[in-house]
């Protein structure tokens, strides 16, 4: 449902602009019932080509292998079963969300429905298809991931699809479009000043930094989350919460989720790729940097020190 | 007699199973099913606390601020926690975006496609309609999906995304709105305004929430071209007062709760005497004997979801709730009933509970939605705090009560050590397509359902189709 907020005259004229036309979606097209079934049948039977099966939500195989936690009403049979015959029929597969693409949060816990993602159960490759699939065109799944994913990461990837212009080089580690997924959170974060000196907020709705204490992963996880607005210009920091790394495997499994989990005071969780002993050396010399007026804009709900001339200068 | 199953009964939130008895024509008898069961309760159990905040909002992706408010309210109850008055109105407004955002989807997206359905192509009216509501097609979505995006940006001023935020705590909102943004989140509104008026109505929202009769209601339309007017004559003209009738008491929680009484009541309204009464949370329990559920303790502050697929009397993932052993209906008719709204009274005394109803109650709540989160915007106290810090105590009790778009959603949780010692929901969907109890009484839908006829239709009924979307179901959120 994120998707039909997509586009600037709609998600359905996104869709044509691009030649796309959905055979039948659950929440929008007029086919129902036996109407719906005709077109999987015909799918089945050949009669008509399948170019992509989108799926969102997780695979639910249990109780037992059976699927039977997720039946498709008015077929007798599961999704389970229902995905098994559609997949390899299919030009492209993609997993519309973190529950699709990796399990998500139905797979957390003692994961009661034996829910996975198409292709992978959390960073592990198989999941409901098997590692070894790969739809006609010789892709793996397509994963959108993404609690929720953004629009326009679906409408991207789909479009690009239907341009004949995504490869596998085009997806990541974890079949994750790369024009989305090679950027971290933390890009183009509008507490970025707040980052730099380690100014960090110590309660929730403060301005600081979120990373230090109050759970951010923007820098651990991937997205161009803050390059491209959310509903038109927010993002999970610019709400003043936490980046929980809903585009990784695995999120649903964290704990606390607005508290950084800290080992002798140092964040365990640090920038990707930035060795751990250059962070703390940096952390704190730009904390003994920090100009006033980011260190008191740091811990207000609004901006207390606006910037000036000689606002930001440090007394010797 | 002949049993026919509806499915995938699509055009609704999530995945539905319907069966019908059919006896000369008409439903005889209904048996709804909710076929996806996902956990949610058993995922949410031996978490830290304050985890409700991320996971319970991930039930659902068009009830997911619905679903933040109950569990931020449950654990308030919990700590004992006032939130910051600014949170509180913030709150409100990102809930009344969506509810009102969810009302459009449902009016635009799911319900008015089955009037330009080919089984109308007699019908008079049957070319301009098709024009305008075709699914995914008709000329209402150019106009229908920028306001609605355009609506939904108050999400990003003042909860980061939608959806799936965690912008709304246990003391408020996580984001302090500065005075360009206030001015941001009015023009939003207003243009929200515009379109109901233009699009929708037809005419000023001061004159539709003026309207407190049927009779006003009819001489007010007389010569009117909005979509609101267009529902009305194909109701009119398709009998659609007479079909989806409930009997079941309507039931609210209250809607956008603050320091003072909420925006609209609390209560329980019996539509066949139209007396009101006192709702009581203490009297709601949960039945399973029709659910693939385990049996334990009814009520949802002692109960546990344990599921048993194998149950030889289960139809539905879902659990049946009953409020002193009664299902009752909830939604925007129920709200607006309970509140008092003179024309939805007026249309109740008239003809009940409804497929016309149903509708006519979302679009003047929407109206009257559009003024509220006007004023809660400019309420705000800009220099004040949003959001306070909550001291924890992470021991006990608590219910978070709300009224998402569809109604009536209760999180019942009991914390122990800081974690999540039990967790129950209740959706509005439970409540609407419950299956049958012990007694055998139907759930809301499954009585709504008799008497509609099908025709030569079977299966295809179109008037099935309304009855069923009238409720506008939210399937993931009713077993979760």
């Amino acid at each position: 449902m994120a998707a039909l907020e997509h586009g600037a005259s709609g998600w359905f004229a996104a869709l044509e602009t691009f030649g796309v036309n959905l055979l039948w979606h659950p929440s929008v097209s007029e086919a129902t019932a036996g109407e719906a079934t005709a077109i999987f049948d015909d799918i089945v039977s050949g009669r008509r080509p399948l170019h992509a099966l989108m799926l969102e939500g997780s695979v639910l195989r249990g109780p037992n292998g059976t699927g039977r936690f997720n039946m498709l009403a008015g077929t007798g049979r599961s999704l389970l079963d229902w995905i098994k015959s559609l997949a390899p029929l299919a030009d492209y597969v993609i997993a519309v969300g973190s529950c699709a693409a990796f399990g998500g949060v139905p797979a957390a816990g003692t994961n009661p429905t034996d829910a996975s993602g198409l292709q992978y159960l959390d960073t592990e490759l198989g999941g409901a298809l098997g590692a070894e699939f790969r739809s006609r065109r010789g892709l793996p799944v397509v994963n959108v991931a993404g609690c929720a994913p953004h629009p326009g990461w679906i409408m991207e990837t789909l479009a690009a699809l239907a341009l004949g212009d995504l490869a596998a080089s085009d997806l990541d580690m974890y079949a994750r479009p790369k024009f989305y997924a090679d950027h971290l959170a933390h890009h183009g974060c509008a507490r970025n000043e707040f980052y730099e000196f380690k100014a960090s907020a110590e309660a929730l709705s403060e301005r600081g930094c979120l990373m230090e204490h109050l759970g951010c992963k923007a820098t651990q996880a991937v997205g161009d989350c803050n390059q491209r607005a959310w509903n038109g210009g927010g993002s999970c920091t610019h709400g003043g919460f936490a980046c929980i790394a809903c585009t990784s495997p695995g999120f649903e499994s964290g704990r606390n989720y607005l508290e950084t989990a800290k080992l002798a005071g140092i964040p365990v969780g640090l920038p990707l790729d930035m060795p751990k002993a250059w962070f703390v050396a940096l952390a704190a010399l730009s904390k003994s940097a920090t100009p006033r007026r980011v260190r008191a804009n740091a811990t207000a709900d609004h901006i207390v020190a606006p910037p000036a001339r000689d606002g930001g200068r440090r007394k010797p | 007699m002949r049993r026919i199953t509806v499915g995938p009964f699509n055009r609704v939130e999530g995945d539905l199973e319907v069966k019908l008895d059919i006896d000369n024509g008409a439903v005889a008898s209904a048996q709804v099913t909710a076929p996806l069961y996902r956990g949610f309760e058993q995922i949410l159990e031996g978490r830290p606390a304050l985890d409700a905040l991320t996971l319970a909002p991930r039930i659902c992706g068009i009830c997911s601020v619905s679903q933040s408010m109950a569990a931020a309210a449950a654990l308030r109850a919990v700590e004992g926690l006032a939130p910051a008055e600014n949170g509180t109105l913030a709150a409100n407004t990102a809930h009344a975006a969506e509810n009102v955002a969810d009302h459009l989807t449902h009016f635009y997206i799911f319900f008015m496609p089955d009037f330009a359905r080919d089984f109308y192509r007699e019908r008079s009216w049957y070319v301009p309609i098709a024009e305008r509501f075709t699914a995914m097609r008709g000329a209402c979505v150019a106009e229908v999906l920028p306001a609605r995006a355009r609506l939904l940006e108050i999400m990003g001023i003042l909860a980061g995304k939608w959806p799936h935020s965690l912008a709304f705590q246990p003391g408020g909102t996580t984001r302090a709105i500065d005075l360009g943004e206030r001015m941001r989140l009015l023009a939003i509104i207003a243009d929200f305004r515009t379109f109901l008026e233009r699009v929708v109505f037809d005419d000023t929202l001061d004159a539709v929430l003026a309207l407190d009769s049927a009779e006003a209601l009819d001489r007010w339309r007389d010569g009117r071209s909005g979509d609101f007017i267009r529902f009305l004559a194909l109701a009119d003209d398709l009998a659609l007062d007479s079909i989806g009738r409930g009997s079941a008491p309507l039931m609210s929680y209250g809607a956008y709760h603050g320091d003072a009484a909420p925006l609209f009541a609390a209560g329980v309204l019996d539509v066949t005497t139209m007396m009101r009464e006192t709702l009581h949370i203490g009297t709601i329990a949960e039945d399973v004997s029709h659910a693939w559920m385990q049996s334990g303790p009814g009520a949802p502050a002692l109960s546990e979801t344990r599921p048993d697929p194998e149950k030889p009397d289960g139809y539905s993932w879902s659990k049946a709730p009953r409020l002193a052993g009664r299902p009752v209906e909830v939604g925007a008719l129920a709200r607006q009933a309970i509140d008092g709204h003179p024309l939805i009274i007026d249309l109740l005394r008239r003809s009940g509970a409804n497929v016309k109803t149903r509708v006519v109650a979302r679009l003047i709540e929407t109206a009257r939605l559009a003024d509220a989160m006007e004023s809660w915007v400019k309420a705000f106290r800009l220099r004040e705090p949003f959001c306070h810090r909550p001291t924890r105590r992470a021991e006990g009790a608590g219910v978070g009560l709300v009224e998402a778009a569809r109604g009536s959603l209760g999180h019942w949780i009991e914390l122990s050590g800081d974690r999540i010692r039990r967790y129950q929901i209740i959706a509005p969907t439970t409540w609407n397509f419950s299956p049958r109890d012990a007694g055998g009484v139907p759930g809301p839908l499954e009585q709504a359902l008799v008497g509609t006829p099908v025709g030569a239709e079977g299966a295809a009924s179109v008037a099935v189709q309304h009855v069923v979307r009238s409720f506008d179901p939210c399937m993931v959120c009713t077993a979760h």
